[in-house]
């Protein structure tokens, strides 16, 4: 279950160390960080708004808007890179329609690169919301989507 | 509760185990991308038909990560058998075969751990990629649930941080001094010289942060050591926080490792129940909180004062050091950083002493140390071996050597502050001291291995822009001197490079160095200068002759197809994203040069059948 935003802020204090884990617990469950919500925790804890948005920009984590049912993070570590994370990324876009740090029309799908996952021996891989995808190769992308559409369909 | 009483009931439940047969599936992020839930529900489901008395477990990793999902079967009076690249046929036919029968199918099984042997199956640690590896650090990874506290325990856990609370706290920064444990992080600080500034420093108020931000791209030991023994970690921290006087503890970890945060919290909320976390810790009097700290994603917060500015709800930005941390550090108060690793040796260093730990290493640098070994090597993955091995034993001995009948060109260590260092150097001794000569820095241990078909240049520009990206933006030489080092790199790769470019990468390369302050902007440079100091002639050839020898720098290259192999299969056409490719069935295909984007899917389809396209240089 998702909280709302009275929810999530009512579980804290307000201390100005707090405001990160705030934003983090505002971003996963309210999917990002709107204006409205930024002015909610701006007030909360007496931290300005352009103070917080000044933290929020500072970490690539935090986003401004919404992303897609299926956020998909590709790997651009090192093992990544040598072993052709770019011409994937490539293949996922024209797949998709989209460049990284877009969502598609739908709010389906939404693509961005990523410093290392940390799976750098199953190289190159990904992040679909919280499954690696490993050992990527292009030729197999179109496979990955029907997959994770099945997947999804089988879910709901 | 004492530690004889938890000791007690902890080997009384993991000796429960000793009659039983257990499955141990390793469910590390990597076991887990391989598929490692599928094969544990087949397990279930096979064994659920059968009468069969057996304790399916998920354990860590390995550390075997290129034949994942790897499992071990232990039968009662047997040796443990470790299978890899276990698929869902497998694993029902070893429920049929080993399990209801006796037939342990040697031609699947890697190796055997125990006493006994088993005809066919060799002794694991004797395996090529075993044998020359200690593993001290990861003596628990892949073997112990990880989801179980009463399993470390049962292994000896705890029993260093016991044996610490026994005596005085200086006698263990004693124990730190005499072993020569240097910070596992990259820079390689002495450990016990740092516990030691803070225990000077004025004040009660001391905090101790475990940094577990692991931000090299190409490196991920600490996320399998959270996710596979994370009591090690978290036993090392209350013993370097009773060292230190600390009451408040944290760790910093990523939030792209969900797993290893998952498994932290579990632990630490063993930890708490059994009297190891909280007040009085094993009734010692000893009273110590950990808390966790999610990162947000800034490869600039494994620097110290960043991380600190970071935990404080700030942005993270490093500021002007001394004061250092160990002075005045989180809230203003004296405090320790020290790394996932670091910490670990710490447990590992009271439980067998500083003797044992020095058994290894050489002259300046002790122990052992682990190494996430990636790229293009056969067999990838998460490795220990004793300071002081060379590259060369650690890339063709543990790592089979490069893969697909490639040729070694570089072995990138230490991460963006590391170096690429060519074959003359495979026979450098994996030290703090040796890799800082050579040019490169330990780092925290990420060893990618890159043969012919990696450019130097791109991988140049590929860390540049991974600085440029997580540069923080407080120096000047760091936040502009890179943009402009990157986009002479790009105009490089692209064929636009002029004559006077290297040198004036080496002049904004030693203007970083100088005017940068802290260690990310200082060592960025590293990448490019040792790659222009092993691998001028590939910046020369880009820039004179417009040239890319790897074939990679898309501006440089164009795609052919070799007419004698074309079979004229259609694969190519029909996948083409931009229809470049024209031809009819059985006739041989062409590629029209001014539509191809050079995305690589026909190359990629046509390699292992008919091998028919390659990548040419356009001048």
């Amino acid at each position: 279950m998702t909280k709302t935003l009275n929810e999530i802020l009512s579980a804290y204090e307000g201390n100005k160390s707090e405001l990160i884990p705030l934003l983090q617990d505002v971003q996963a469950n309210l999917g990002y960080l709107s204006e409205e919500s930024i002015k909610e925790v701006s007030k909360f804890t007496g931290v300005s708004e352009s103070e917080i948005y000044g933290v929020a920009t500072f970490y690539t984590q935090f986003r401004f808007t919404p992303v897609g049912k299926k956020h998909i993070m590709v790997c651009k570590g090192t093992a990544c890179h040598v072993k052709g994370a770019p011409q994937i990324i490539e293949g996922i876009e024209r797949h998709l329609g989209i460049k990284e740090g877009e969502v598609t029309f739908d709010m389906e799908y939404s693509l961005e690169s990523v410093g290392c996952l940390g799976c750098c021996a199953l190289a190159p891989c990904a992040m679909v919301n919280d499954d690696v995808e490993s050992n990527m190769t292009l030729k197999d992308i179109k496979k990955m989507f029907r997959r994770i559409e099945r997947q999804s369909k089988a879910d709901s | 509760m004492k530690y004889k009483q938890l000791l007690k009931e902890s080997q009384e439940d993991y000796s429960l185990l000793e009659d039983k047969t257990v499955i141990a599936v390793g469910s590390a992020t990597c076991g887990r991308s391989a598929g490692a839930q599928d094969i544990s529900r087949v397990f279930m489901e096979e064994i659920a038909n059968t009468d069969l008395d057996v304790e399916l477990i998920e354990v860590g990793c390995i550390g075997l990560c290129y034949i994942e999902p790897v499992i071990t079967i232990i039968k009662p009076g047997h040796p443990a058998i470790f299978y890899g690249q276990v698929t869902k046929k497998l694993a029902k036919q070893l429920v049929k075969e080993y399990l209801l029968g006796n037939n342990p199918m040697a031609e699947h099984a890697l190796g055997t751990i125990g006493a006994e042997e088993i005809e066919e199956i060799p002794d694991l640690f004797a395996t090529p990629v075993m044998k020359p590896q200690v593993r001290r650090i990861l003596r628990n990874c892949g073997l112990i649930d990880p989801s179980n506290i009463k399993h470390y325990i049962a292994r000896g856990g705890y029993s260093g941080l016991n044996s610490a609370l026994q005596t005085k706290s200086e006698r263990v920064i004693e124990q730190m001094k005499s072993s020569g444990l240097r910070g596992r992080g990259g820079a390689g600080f002495p450990t016990w010289m740092k516990w030691q500034f803070c225990v000077d420093s004025e004040g009660d108020e001391k905090y101790l942060i475990c940094n577990a931000d692991e931000g090299d791209p190409g490196a991920f030991m600490n996320r399998s050591l959270l996710e596979s023994d994370p009591h090690s970690v978290l036993e090392g921290i209350v013993i370097a926080s009773f060292a230190i006087g600390v009451k408040e503890a944290y760790i910093y970890c990523r939030a792209e490792y969900p797993l290893a945060l998952e498994r932290l919290k579990h632990a630490i909320s063993e930890m708490r129940d059994m009297g190891l976390l909280g007040e009085n810790i094993l009734e010692t009097g000893f009273d110590l909180d950990i808390k966790i700290k999610e990162g947000a994603g800034a490869f600039v917060c494994g620097e110290e004062t960043a991380l600190i500015a970071s935990i404080e709800g700030k942005r993270g930005m490093p500021r002007t050091r001394p004061p250092f941390p160990t002075t005045a550090g989180l809230w203003g108060k004296p405090t320790v950083i020290n790394n996932v690793e670091t910490m670990a040796s710490v447990s590992l260093i009271m439980k067998e002493g500083q003797e044992h730990f020095k058994e290894f290493g050489t002259a300046e640098s002790k122990g052992t140390k682990t190494f996430s070994l990636v790229g293009n090597v056969k067999n990838p993955g998460l490795i220990e071996v004793p300071l002081g091995t060379t590259l060369r034993e650690v890339i063709y001995d543990i790592g089979g050597g490069i893969n697909n009948e490639g040729k070694f060109k570089a072995v990138q260590i230490g991460g963006p502050s590391g170096g690429c260092l060519p074959e003359e150097f495979l026979d450098t001794k994996i030290d703090y001291d040796s890799l800082t000569m050579a040019g490169a820095i330990m780092g925290s241990g990420g060893l990618v291995v890159m043969d012919q078909n990696s450019c130097m240049v791109d991988v140049a520009r590929y860390f540049l822009e991974f600085i440029q990206n997580e540069s923080c933006g407080k120096c000047v030489p760091c936040r502009l001197g890179t943009k402009q080092m990157l986009d002479i790199l790009s105009d490089i790769t692209m064929g636009k490079g002029k004559q006077r470019d290297n040198d004036l990468l080496r002049e904004l390369s030693q203007g970083i160095r100088d005017g940068s302050l802290c260690g990310l902007g200082q060592t960025s440079p590293n990448p490019i200068l040792t790659t222009l100091k092993y691998f001028e002639d590939e910046y020369i050839s880009h820039i004179e002759n417009k040239k890319c020898k790897a074939l990679l720098c898309k501006e440089l290259i164009n795609y052919r197809v070799i007419e004698e192999k074309c079979e004229g299969c259609m694969l190519c056409l029909k996948s083409c994203p931009v229809g470049a490719v024209s031809g009819t069935k059985k006739h041989v295909h062409s590629i029209d040069t001014e539509k191809c984007i050079k995305c690589g899917t026909c190359i990629e389809l046509c390699s292992g059948k008919y091998n028919a396209i390659e990548r040419v240089s356009k001048y």
